[in-house]
C-alpha cells in the first residue's frame, strides 16, 4: 500500500488497527469490565478508579512484575504510604486481608484476593522501572516527588532472620490479585524487573477492573488497626459528599 | 558516653527531644549522632543537594538502600541512596546495629490506627518532618520512607513486624560519612506509645567533623 500521498498515507493508517493482534484480558463472567488492559514487558499505564472498584491484576504467563503507586485522585498529595502498610497490620507479606494504606490514615485499597503470594513491599522498582513509572505520574500532573515506595506484585522477596533479603521469584502463569478500591484513586501500574531478579524474564501483566459497590459493605478483615482504618475512610468520604 | 574531643569539631549540638534538626554535610564530612539517654529513635531523611537546595531525585530512598545491600538493616557499610542508586552517605561506624529503614515515620494519623483516635494529637515525625522540610522549601510531596536509627524493627519468618525494645544504651552512637553534599533532615522522635523511645523522648547530640 503506498503512502506517498495523503490519501494512501490515511489508508495504510485505518488498515492497520483491524490487522492487529490486540490482546484484551476478559473479564470475570457476568461482570462489565470498566477497563481491560494488557501491558507489556517495560510498559507502564495508569487510570483513575472510582471508590467500589475491583481491580484485578493478573500475570497470565508468569513472568510479569506489577509495581503500584495509588494517590486519591482528588487529593494526589494523599498517597500509597508503603511502610504503613506494612507497619500498621505489624505485617511485611501482603496477602488477602491486606490493606494499602495512605499517608493520612486511609484505606486506599484492600487485597481482596491473591492466589499468587509471591510479593514484595521492600526492594521498590530498578532504575528502568523508576524511569517508566515517571512518566506514568507525570501524564497526571505529577512529578518525581511523587514517586514514593512502591508495591512489587507476583515477584516475591522474604525476610531471613538475620535481614538477608531472599530474591522467591514467580509463584508461576495463572495467578491474580484482587483490589477493592476504597476512595476515588489515581493507579500507576510499571510491568518491569524486579531489582533482586537475577535473569529477568518478563511477560504481560494483565488488568481488568469493574464495579463492586457492594463489596464495600462487609470489612475483609477484623483487625482493629483495620476496622479504624477503615472508620477514617468512610467517615471521610461521607463528609465531602454533597447534598443529593 | 563518647565525648568529642577531635579539635576539627564543625559543631556540636544537642538536638531536642521530640523536635526537627536539619544540616547540610559536605562531601567528605562525618556526622555523629549519639544517643545520649538510649532508645532514642531518630527519624532521619537524605537529600543531595545543590548548593543549599534538596535535588528531588537524590532524594533517599529506602527501597533502594535495602535492595542494594540485600539486607533491611542498617549498619556499619551500608551505604544510604537515592532512588537512583546515588549514594549520599555511608555510615562508618556503629555501635548499636540492626537501624531500621522499612517502618517509616509516626503520624498523628497512623496513630490513630495503631493505638486509637485519643492519639490524634499527640506530637508525631510526619509534623516535625511537614515543619523542617519547609524550610528548605520542600512540602508534603517531598517526605518518604525514612531511617530511624536506634530503632529496632524484626521481621519474624511469618512476615509479622514490629518496634520492639531497642538495641541502643546510653552515649552509644554511629557516625554518617556524607558521599556528596547533603542534607540530613532529623525528627528527634516524640512517639510515647510503643519502645522505640523508651516511652521517655530524649535528646541526642550531634557532632560533625571535617
Amino acid at each position: 500500500m503506498s503512502t506517498a500521498s495523503t490519501q494512501g498515507a490515511r489508508s495504510h493508517a485505518r488498515s492497520q488497527a483491524a490487522a492487529a493482534d490486540l490482546r484484551v484480558p476478559v473479564a470475570p463472567v457476568g461482570v462489565a469490565p470498566v477497563w481491560a488492559e494488557s501491558v507489556p514487558a517495560g510498559s507502564y499505564t495508569s487510570r483513575v478508579l472510582g471508590r467500589g472498584t475491583r481491580l484485578r491484576l493478573a500475570d497470565p504467563d508468569g513472568g510479569a512484575c506489577a509495581h503500584l503507586l495509588m494517590f486519591r485522585a482528588d487529593a494526589p498529595w494523599e498517597r500509597l504510604n508503603v511502610a504503613d502498610t506494612v507497619k500498621v497490620p505489624w505485617q511485611a507479606y501482603l496477602g488477602a486481608g491486606h490493606p494499602l494504606l495512605s499517608d493520612q490514615g486511609r484505606v486506599l485499597a484492600t487485597v481482596v484476593a491473591d492466589t499468587s503470594g509471591h510479593h514484595d513491599t521492600l526492594c521498590g522498582m530498578t532504575p528502568a522501572g523508576q524511569q517508566a513509572m515517571l512518566l506514568a505520574v507525570h501524564k497526571n500532573g505529577l512529578d518525581i516527588r511523587d514517586v514514593a515506595p512502591s508495591v512489587s506484585l507476583f515477584q516475591g522477596v522474604r525476610v531471613a532472620a538475620d535481614g538477608d533479603l531472599e530474591f522467591t521469584g514467580t509463584a508461576g502463569p495463572g495467578h491474580a490479585v484482587d483490589l477493592l478500591i476504597h476512595l476515588p484513586v489515581m493507579v500507576t501500574l510499571t510491568n518491569t524487573a524486579h531489582p533482586l531478579d537475577p535473569a529477568p524474564a518478563l511477560t504481560a501483566l494483565d488488568v481488568v477492573a469493574w464495579r463492586a459497590d457492594d463489596e464495600l459493605t462487609a470489612p475483609v478483615n477484623d483487625e482493629p488497626e483495620y476496622l479504624r482504618a477503615l472508620f477514617n475512610t468512610e467517615t471521610t468520604w461521607a463528609a465531602a459528599q454533597n447534598a443529593e | 558516653m563518647t565525648i568529642t574531643t577531635d579539635p576539627t569539631a564543625i559543631a556540636d549540638e544537642i538536638a531536642a527531644a521530640n523536635l526537627p534538626w536539619s544540616v547540610v554535610l559536605r562531601a567528605g564530612q562525618r556526622l555523629q549522632i549519639i544517643d545520649l539517654h538510649g532508645n532514642q529513635a531518630v527519624d532521619t531523611l537524605f537529600w543531595g543537594v545543590r548548593g543549599e537546595t534538596p535535588d528531588p531525585a537524590l532524594r533517599y530512598s529506602a527501597q533502594a538502600t535495602v535492595a542494594a545491600q540485600r539486607n533491611i538493616f542498617l549498619t556499619t557499610g551500608s551505604v544510604l541512596r537515592a532512588a537512583d542508586g546515588t549514594p549520599l552517605v555511608t555510615i562508618v561506624a556503629d555501635e548499636v546495629g540492626n537501624h531500621d529503614t522499612i517502618a517509616g515515620a509516626c503520624s498523628k494519623e497512623s496513630n490513630t490506627l495503631r493505638y486509637g483516635h485519643h492519639t490524634v494529637h499527640q506530637h508525631a515525625c510526619a509534623e516535625n518532618f511537614l515543619a523542617e522540610a519547609a524550610r528548605w522549601g520542600m512540602g508534603k510531596r517531598d517526605i518518604v520512607s525514612n531511617v530511624n536509627f536506634f530503632m529496632n524493627v524484626p521481621v519474624d519468618a511469618d512476615g509479622t513486624l514490629g518496634i520492639v525494645d531497642g538495641l541502643s544504651a546510653p552515649g552509644k552512637s554511629l557516625t554518617l560519612q556524607a558521599n556528596t553534599d547533603t542534607l540530613v533532615l532529623v525528627s528527634n522522635c516524640p512517639q510515647i506509645n510503643n519502645p522505640c523511645n523508651g516511652f521517655d523522648p530524649t535528646p541526642v547530640r550531634m557532632v560533625i567533623t571535617g
